[in-house]
């Protein structure tokens, strides 16, 4: 298992993505602190690429790698190897690349110019999106053959997370705005890793516009013990659910 | 020439002592008793050490001084010291554990019908009405400290209650934990200056039907609901420090039906409201930061001719929001942090003008729990669309003339 993962992992780096990745995010890193001396702008600057760039970078390169590694996983699995651990290992080696670049890309300009719980929450969520959108792209690379159609559904993935789930939350806080419905709304936000990452960097970032009625509760809720513990629950459930999935299909899947 | 002065000098030496006595106080005589006894204009020096006793009257001119600020312990009785009279003079007194009633407003020091009286470095703690005044005029209330304990907001009264009174100073108090901070009702042609008011269970500074006051250079801090002030015309407010008022309905300062007003140079930093408006007109805006509020400013649509010109906004999450499509005030040569404009010919201001209200900062103002959406890439999306296109957003509700760079307060005001 780790003789595989080791070879998984050279591989990538030697694909030079994981270096590319890395400059790209320690560049973006840099010229968002150079840009602004607040922290507070500096986070929210960060969250903005956490949120929209990371899953999509770790969507489309978890295809890729799927992908382009089929042969070799083919003839691992020809191999007196677990397929479990052949699996493993490939989505492992993705999640270690690329929670690494996240380290590295933007924790090196933060020992430099300095960071807060804020930032350091920050990072955390990037690496569980990560793990999250590298799970989901796997489960769609072994749902189909073709490695354009998953990198299709794992990109549907992204917009539905990112952009779609955000305007059925919209639609219907408008169209049942005569209901209460802190929380509904509080329930949808947990099926839907992208908002729960951004509530919970919310929590610390724009404290006194919540701490409106409906915005206390929602504090009241992610502030609370119990409410920080249901939200790592459900991000860790959201980083298991789509990689189990795409285990049990990898184990019993005809290449 | 020297000998004469020198004679008038001795002459006035004798005489004040014998137009005002001074009677020394230990612990053990009773205060009303020295009272009863004492010539009108003489002075009381209290010694240090416990006195109890509550509902000490007094109805003439008097000067009570405490040396080393002895402690007059009411017991939860009652109020402590009740004035009616002209010229009274209370400084460096003690004053804890007044009764706990709103029956008889039970209060550390209480003053009915008086002029011209100073109470000065005095400290009350566990009160229930700190000072409280009615129907007196040319106060002095300087350098006093009031702390209450209570948990809750019908557990006490207001630090410095001002009732029908005119032309009084309060300056540099200290008020802490009490219902409302200060709170002036039917007061006129008062100042308050230099006062730091904090964690009161209500209101910070709390005003109505009080016109012609000022308040300078005041710190309204983490107080319950923040400042509220009513029905009054010509306030001027400025250089006052509105902070980290949070919660459902707090606000750096609510205004409601002032005219005629002028608020400069104020900071309002980590409100959840920076300013509330409603029904107000006629008042000026000049020369405040608001720094990171949830909303800088809650402008509703029954408020007309007001003026926001040179500010500051930096950080807030939403600049300003509003519940109709009329406006009928100006916003000119504020700087807001997040204008995205350009200038070309360098004059410093930008040459395309600012809508300070975005689209979500109007869906919340409908429905509060669409507020778990902020800054998610839908809602940024639907922001910036709205910015090219207004179509929900008041379209009046611009900056022709947005600064490029912020203003630079300190160095202005100072």
């Amino acid at each position: 298992m780790f003789k595989l993962l080791k070879y998984s992992l050279l591989d990538i780096v030697k694909s030079r993505f994981a270096l590319l990745y890395t400059v790209f995010l320690i560049l973006v890193a840099i010229s968002i602190y150079q840009v602004s001396e607040d922290m507070s702008k500096v986070s929210l600057s960060l969250l903005n690429i956490m949120l929209m760039m990371v899953p999509l970078i770790a969507a489309i390169f978890a295809t890729t790698h799927f992908f382009n590694n089929l042969e070799f996983t083919e003839l691992m699995l020809a191999q007196p190897v677990k397929r479990r651990d052949v699996f493993l290992s490939q989505i492992l080696a993705v999640i270690v690349v690329l929670s690494l670049a996240i380290i590295i890309g933007f924790g090196v300009p933060m020992i430099l110019w300095g960071a807060d719980v804020t930032v350091l929450t920050l990072l955390g969520i990037g690496i569980g999106l990560s793990i999250i959108f590298a799970g989901l792209a796997f489960m769609a690379s072994v749902l189909t053959r073709d490695k354009a159609k998953a990198i299709g559904i794992s990109l549907s993935f992204w917009i539905y997370f990112s952009l779609v789930y955000d305007g059925f939350v919209l639609y219907l806080i408008y169209s049942l705005s005569d209901y209460p419905l802190e929380k509904t709304t509080l329930g949808l936000v947990f099926f839907n890793p992208v908002d729960l990452g951004r509530i919970i960097m919310l929590m610390q970032l724009d404290i006194s516009a919540l701490m409106g009625y409906t915005g206390a509760f929602f504090q009241q809720f992610f502030g609370s013990a119990k409410g920080i513990l249901l939200s790592s629950a459900m991000m860790l459930i959201w980083m298991l659910w789509p990689m189990g999935v795409a285990m049990r299909v990898f184990r019993k899947k005809d290449f | 020439m020297k000998a004469t002065h020198i004679i008038i000098g001795l002459l006035l030496i004798w005489f004040i002592p014998t137009q005002a006595a001074i009677i020394e106080l230990k612990p053990g005589n009773s205060i009303q008793e020295a009272i009863n006894q004492a010539a009108e204009g003489d002075t009381l020096k209290i010694l240090p050490g416990i006195y109890l006793e509550h509902e000490i009257i007094i109805r003439k001119p008097l000067t009570l001084i405490g040396v080393d600020y002895p402690t007059i312990d009411a017991m939860d009785k009652g109020n402590v010291i009740i004035v009616a009279a002209e010229n009274v003079h209370i400084e460096g007194l003690r004053i804890i554990r007044t009764g706990k009633s709103n029956l008889d407003d039970s209060a550390g020091i209480k003053f009915f019908d008086s002029k011209n009286c100073t109470i000065i470095n005095n400290r009350l703690e566990q009160t229930f009405f700190g000072l409280h005044f009615s129907n007196s005029s040319n106060l002095t209330i300087k350098n006093n400290t009031l702390i209450s304990v209570a948990e809750r907001e019908f557990q006490t009264g207001n630090g410095i209650h001002l009732w029908k009174c005119k032309d009084s100073f309060i300056e540099n108090n200290f008020i802490q934990g009490h219902r409302d901070g200060i709170y002036l009702e039917f007061v006129t042609n008062t100042e308050s200056n230099h006062n730091m008011v904090l964690e009161n269970k209500r209101y910070g500074l709390h005003f109505m039907f009080s016109h012609e006051n000022s308040y300078y250079k005041n710190t309204f801090k983490r107080n319950g609901a923040g400042v509220a002030v009513m029905y009054t015309r010509n306030v001027i407010m400025k250089e006052n420090i509105f902070e980290e008022n949070w919660g459902a309905s707090a606000y750096g300062i609510l205004l409601k039906d002032i005219t005629d007003s002028e608020v400069i140079g104020n900071i309002f930093r980590k409100n959840t409201i920076g300013i509330y408006m409603e029904g107000s007109s006629r008042t000026i805006f000049k020369r405040n930061e608001f720094n990171q509020n949830g909303w800088a400013i809650k402008l509703m649509a029954s408020c007309d001719q007001n003026t926001f010109e040179a500010n500051n906004f930096l950080g807030n999450t939403f600049d300003i929001s509003t519940n109709g499509s009329v406006v009928l005030n100006t916003l000119t040569k504020n700087y807001w942090d997040k204008y995205e404009g350009y200038d070309l010919n360098k004059d410093r201001i930008g040459d395309i003008p600012y809508r300070p209200i975005n689209l979500f900062s109007v869906i919340v103002e409908k429905i509060p729990s669409a507020v778990i959406l902020w800054r998610s890439f839908l809602v940024t999306l639907l922001d910036r669309m709205e910015k090219v296109i207004p179509s929900i957003t008041p379209e009046n509700m611009i900056d022709h003339s947005p600064k490029m760079n912020p203003y630079d307060f300190r160095t202005a005001n100072s």
